[in-house]
């Protein structure tokens, strides 16, 4: 999919306010980044409101009080020409993780279904470097390309009722960390001190689209001494 | 000063909604019939951002400390003030101690109550809209509770001569045509990447009105009930979705979006309901039914357009309205 044209399957109304572009049609980093070069660049479009980066498209929510589909088409064609120019920040991040006992209450299950022992599944999940491809389903949840396929392992059967902020948990091929305590069925190996989400701070995510992060674990007693911080 | 006697079914505060965030996974919110919030802030002299009380099915009782500027619109939750029918979809002055309350609900399904002024609390991320799932905007993310007490804002309406009485101009906004409640609804669609996979006659049963509104419907989606709908494909990548957007999940009963959406989703999209007949969409009430009618993207821009006027022209009518209607004038 490296042309496109206005007439092709590329751009697709969501309705009368918003446009889907296509860049792909399977989870891999060259299509992303693609999505997230086109939303910076795209940054000053009046009447876009919105602007939302996924998998391997990009959703443009706009006014149509001031775009028509076919208008808004045909003033996005020149940026996807000349999206050689857009330089993508490049941020590494590391994400303290205390895994393990209460904080990681699935983590010994984790390990016998994936037939590791608890401290090999610690190292594996802690080993690879992660992409965060896009935020969505809830504030500041960021959806991560790399986890160790090994360690797969299905959702619970039953959801928790209440899963703590800052949770790191396994759900199929994916993982993640709970921005909020919510209701939630992943296995949950972890917790972050860290604070992923807050609408008082700015930036209010701590993760961005583009970003590359590793989990580094950390023992209990700095995970509560970096609970009680001022660092959150 | 007014203070929440009962809290009613499910009322929260919210105003025009978060653009701009849905990039952090944040949901733009918002009033689900933005439309006839307007047309309540109109009322009484607001602009169009202040926040506005939405009160779903079972409409709260309210007691006014001071006398204020208020407007109902949207649904008939058979308002009434001390006991006695409340006249909407028009500015009413309740005196100091008035106590307002709703009955049975008469038809659609979410209500507006605006004051003169605009309810005050502080914005989160730019707007004053309740999120509920993530919990934050309004009440501290939460809908009103008993005892509550909601602060309103400066007043910019002249007061009537006697204000120990209730006052009324002698005016109203024609409510029928503002916000027409046909049954069964008629949604127009706008067809999605995936309506064409969509056997011909599921796109058939889609256009006529077997679908019914589930009992698990809220602000972040209506469920419909109807015949199961096939499609070859159970999964696409997640991406953006929008207000209206109509999702068909495994089961073959789609998902009608809310303003509370998330930001994204994997399931196949149908389609995405025309922006001028989100405030039908937003007056489904469980139990009816509803029937799609595909259009193209132009036409529902255009149809958009008409009504964006209309709401200009009736703000402007309003405006020129009140120093000739205020007894004080």
């Amino acid at each position: 999919m490296d042309t496109f044209d206005a007439a092709s399957s590329n751009f697709v109304p969501l309705g009368d306010s918003a446009l889907l572009i296509v860049f792909g049609d399977r989870i891999d980093p060259a299509p992303n980044r693609r999505a997230i070069a086109l939303s910076k660049a795209l940054a000053d479009l009046p009447g876009v409101t919105d602007r939302v980066p996924a998998y391997a498209s990009l959703t443009l929510h706009y006014d149509p009080g001031v775009w028509s589909h076919d208008g808004l088409v045909e003033a996005v064609m020149p940026y996807l020409a000349d999206e050689g120019g857009t330089v993508l920040e490049d941020r590494h991040l590391r994400i303290p993780v205390c895994y393990g006992g209460a904080h990681g209450p699935d983590l010994d299950e984790v390990a016998r279904h994936c037939g590791l022992t608890p401290d090999e599944v610690i190292a594996r999940h802690s080993g690879g470097e992660y992409l965060v491809y896009f935020l969505g389903f809830t504030p500041g949840f960021a959806y991560l390309g790399g986890l160790d396929p090994d360690l797969a392992m299905p959702r619970r059967d039953t959801p928790r009722s209440s899963v703590p902020a800052g949770a790191v948990g396994i759900a199929g091929e994916q993982t993640g960390i709970y921005p909020q305590a919510s209701p939630g069925g992943w296995r949950l190996i972890g917790r972050t001190p860290l604070r992923l989400f807050d609408p008082l701070r700015e930036p209010p995510c701590l993760l961005a689209p583009g970003d590359r992060l590793r989990f580094v674990p950390i023992g209990a007693d700095e995970f509560e001494w970096r609970m009680r911080g001022k660092d959150r | 000063m007014i203070r929440v006697e009962h809290p009613g079914l499910l009322s929260t505060l919210q105003d025009l909604g978060r653009p701009g965030c849905q990039h952090l996974g944040v949901t733009p919110g918002g009033a689900m019939d933005s439309y006839s919030a307007a047309i309540a802030n109109a009322l009484v002299g607001n602009p169009p951002e202040a926040a506005v009380l939405e009160m779903t099915l079972r409409g709260p009782e309210l007691s006014f400390e001071r006398g204020a500027w208020v407007s109902v619109t949207g649904a008939d939750l058979s308002a009434e003030v001390d006991g006695r029918p409340l006249a909407c979809w028009r500015p009413v002055w309740l005196p100091a101690g008035s106590r307002l309350g709703f009955g049975r609900p008469r038809l659609g399904c979410r209500a507006y109550l605006a004051v003169a002024g605009g309810f005050e609390v502080t914005a989160v991320l730019g707007s004053r809209s309740t999120d509920l799932r993530a919990g934050f905007g309004g009440l501290g993310g939460r809908p009103l509770g008993k005892g509550d007490i909601i602060a309103a804002g400066e007043n910019a309406l002249a007061l009537p001569d006697d204000p120990s009485r209730p006052y009324l101009p002698a005016w109203s906004v024609a409510w029928n045509r503002a916000l027409p409640l046909e049954c069964p609804a008629r949604l127009r669609l706008i067809p999605g990447p995936d309506w064409q996979a969509l056997p011909d006659e599921d796109r058939r049963a889609l256009e006529t009105d077997a679908f019914r509104v589930g009992q698990a419907s809220d602000r972040m989606g209506l469920r419909l009930e109807g015949p199961p709908l096939r499609l070859a494909a159970a999964e696409r990548l997640s991406a953006g979705v929008t207000f209206g957007t109509l999702q068909l999940p495994p089961g073959g009963q789609p998902i009608l979006l809310g303003v509370d959406r998330q930001t994204t989703g994997g399931y196949p999209v149908l389609g995405t309901v025309a922006s001028v007949d989100h405030p039908r969409l937003a007056q489904l009430r469980p139990g009816e039914t509803v029937r799609f009618e595909p259009v193209p993207a132009e036409r529902a821009q255009t149809l958009f357009r008409i009504r964006a006027l209309q709401l200009r022209r009736l703000r402007a009518s309003l405006g020129l309205r009140w120093p000739l209607n205020t007894p004080s004038s």
